[in-house]
């Protein structure tokens, strides 16, 4: 296996020619594995191979077809009735394969399904109840600060990008105290199993039974303290709007992807201002700019770096041919930083005008909680505009791996303050 | 080209030629005027798209949908009556000469 990928065409690949004018355009098969511990270690340089090779290509590893510019990504992602997600956003097709766990009853359904549940879910996390918590997450944020800049010296990884959100997140879902520890590991789990059947997802899969029991458990309207996000999807069942089966699925919807995510998403912010002083001066000059250096950060790293969708016909995509029920996988982290969409794509730029980034996803599925992870970044990179002189990086960066999420396992950094 | 005006609380006004069919969000993103922010790309999901309609066009736009009212409620400066998210209001050639006014903050 190569990690830059060499590229030929795609003829062992069914379906994989194309008419354009009456000329067949061949999708280029590409040898890369896009979930091998290689190319995690620096995804960019295979990233812009995917790019320039055309604007649709085939994974002969994995036998997918892929799209990795912005404008075709940009582009599924909003044609769901063409590129659906009910046969699983992940590689497995829910049509040919049992899904590992029931499915998701918003992120792996189409319309009319998900229309139902994207409204339940849109009202819980909504602007509305986000002004409601912004305060308690603010101070929550200032307190995490002082403690760390009591301490000086400590890994951001787990004692900021993981600590801050588990102070929040847990209790703002309404969750108990015991048994939180396994909240990142099902996390993990879930979003490795999104990826092929390599070692990554067969020993999250093996090892995931305590998890799953127990935030199977903690689903249960009578496991969620009242007033939190937990116990608001329960009250729609109430008004009729989804059944008292469906509540516990929606909460497990938070737990799946509510906090390793934001882990992600932090620890992005943080390895993005340590690595580039000058955008964190001038963030100490306008703390303002935290919001926007929090959405540069997800679009700069995109810690959530891929989906797949299922084509529900034939279909063109920018002229080539893809045959109905063909996976598509879509590089969120690529399409981040296309040239074609991007000026300067390599450079982590707070001010810049990040609107249209596809590290959330774009149109009908787009993060239902992307409120929360920017009121998460936005408070804990204020509160570290305000209080912090400068951010060193003081010991070895160490990445993890994951089949859909990117981010790292260990930042040891010293923080000086202001 | 319908021509949309934004001003800004500061009274300074910017005019804009608008393309049918694409919303004011992305008409005013598309030409950088600041002040609107519109984080989820027109999801209607994050209102930072707000914006205040000027006079008489209220009355001109599609009604404030179900769920637009609910987000309107999570706006950051106040929601006055001719509050809308722009996001939601789809240029067509009758809007041209529109006027939005834009809100002190977006977030
Ligand atoms: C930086 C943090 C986050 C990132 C990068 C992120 C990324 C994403 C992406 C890319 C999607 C689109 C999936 C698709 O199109 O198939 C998505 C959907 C979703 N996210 Fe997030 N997310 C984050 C935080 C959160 C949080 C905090 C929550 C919960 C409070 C959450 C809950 C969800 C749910 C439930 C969906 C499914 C929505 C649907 O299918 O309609 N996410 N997220
Ligand atoms: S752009 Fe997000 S609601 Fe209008």
């Amino acid at each position: 296996m190569t990690t830059t990928g060499t590229v030929h065409s795609a003829t062992e690949a069914a379906g994989a020619q194309g008419v354009n004018g009456g000329a067949h355009l061949r999708i280029p098969g590409l040898d890369v594995d896009p979930f091998a511990i290689s190319f995690f270690e620096d995804p960019h340089p295979t990233h812009e191979v995917l790019r320039e090779a055309g604007p649709v290509v085939h994974l002969d590893k994995w036998n997918v077809y892929a799209v990795a510019r912005y404008a075709e990504v940009h582009a599924v992602l909003n044609d769901p009735q063409t590129f659906c997600s009910s046969r699983g956003v992940g590689l497995s097709d829910f049509a040919k394969e049992k899904p590992w766990r029931p499915p998701s009853l918003i992120l792996e359904a189409d319309p009319p399904a998900h229309t139902r549940t994207r409204a339940v879910l849109n009202k819980v996390l909504s602007p509305a109840v986000m002004k409601q918590i912004r305060d308690r997450f603010a101070a929550a944020a200032e307190a995490k600060v002082d403690e760390l800049l009591a301490k000086g010296s400590f890994d951001a990884v787990t004692d900021l990008a993981e600590a801050y959100p588990l102070s929040v997140f847990p209790d703002a879902v309404g969750l108990k105290q015991e048994g939180r520890e396994h909240l990142l590991p099902y996390a993990g789990l879930v979003f490795n199993a999104f990826g092929p059947p390599n070692e990554l997802r067969q020993n999250a899969i093996e090892r995931s039974a305590p998890h799953q029991a127990y935030v199977q458990e903690q689903c249960q309207r009578d496991n969620l303290a009242p007033g939190g996000f937990g116990a608001c999807i329960h009250a729609r069942v109430d008004s009729g709007d989804i059944t008292a089966a469906e509540a516990p699925m929606l909460v497990r919807s938070l737990l799946s992807a509510g906090i390793d995510t934001t882990v992600n998403g932090l620890g992005a912010a943080i390895y993005c201002l340590a690595r580039y002083p000058e955008e964190f001066a001038r963030l100490r000059s306008d703390p303002s700019l935290a919001r926007n250096a929090f959405e540069e950060a997800v679009r700069y790293e995109s810690p959530v770096q891929t989906f797949f969708r299922t084509t529900t016909k034939d279909v063109e995509i920018s002229g080539y041919h893809v045959g109905e029920g063909e996976k598509i996988l879509m590089f969120l982290g690529a399409a981040n930083r296309d040239p074609r969409r991007w000026v300067d794509p390599e450079r982590y730029d707070i001010t810049r005008k990040t609107s249209g980034h596809v590290g959330f996803g774009s149109g009908i599925h787009m993060c239902v909680g992307q409120l929360v992870a920017r009121l998460e970044g936005e408070v804990m990179l204020a509160a570290l505009s305000r209080k912090v002189a400068s951010i060193q990086i003081t010991g070895e960066v160490k990445r993890r791996f994951n089949n859909t999420l990117r981010g790292l396992d260990s930042l040891p950094i010293t923080l000086t303050p202001a | 080209m319908p021509s949309i005006t934004f001003i800004h609380p500061d009274s300074r006004a910017e005019s804009v030629d608008a393309k049918d069919g694409d919303s004011a969000m992305y008409t005013a993103l598309l030409h950088g005027i600041d002040g609107i922010v519109g984080e989820c790309g027109g999801g209607a999901v994050c209102a930072t798209c707000h914006v205040y309609v000027d006079g008489d066009w209220m009355g001109k736009l599609s009604p404030v949908g179900d769920d637009e009212d609910e987000l309107l409620e999570g706006v950051a400066a106040e929601r006055l009556p001719n509050s809308r998210l722009s996001c939601q209001i789809k240029i067509t050639p009758e809007l041209d000469g529109l006027v939005l006014r834009l809100p002190e903050r977006q977030v």
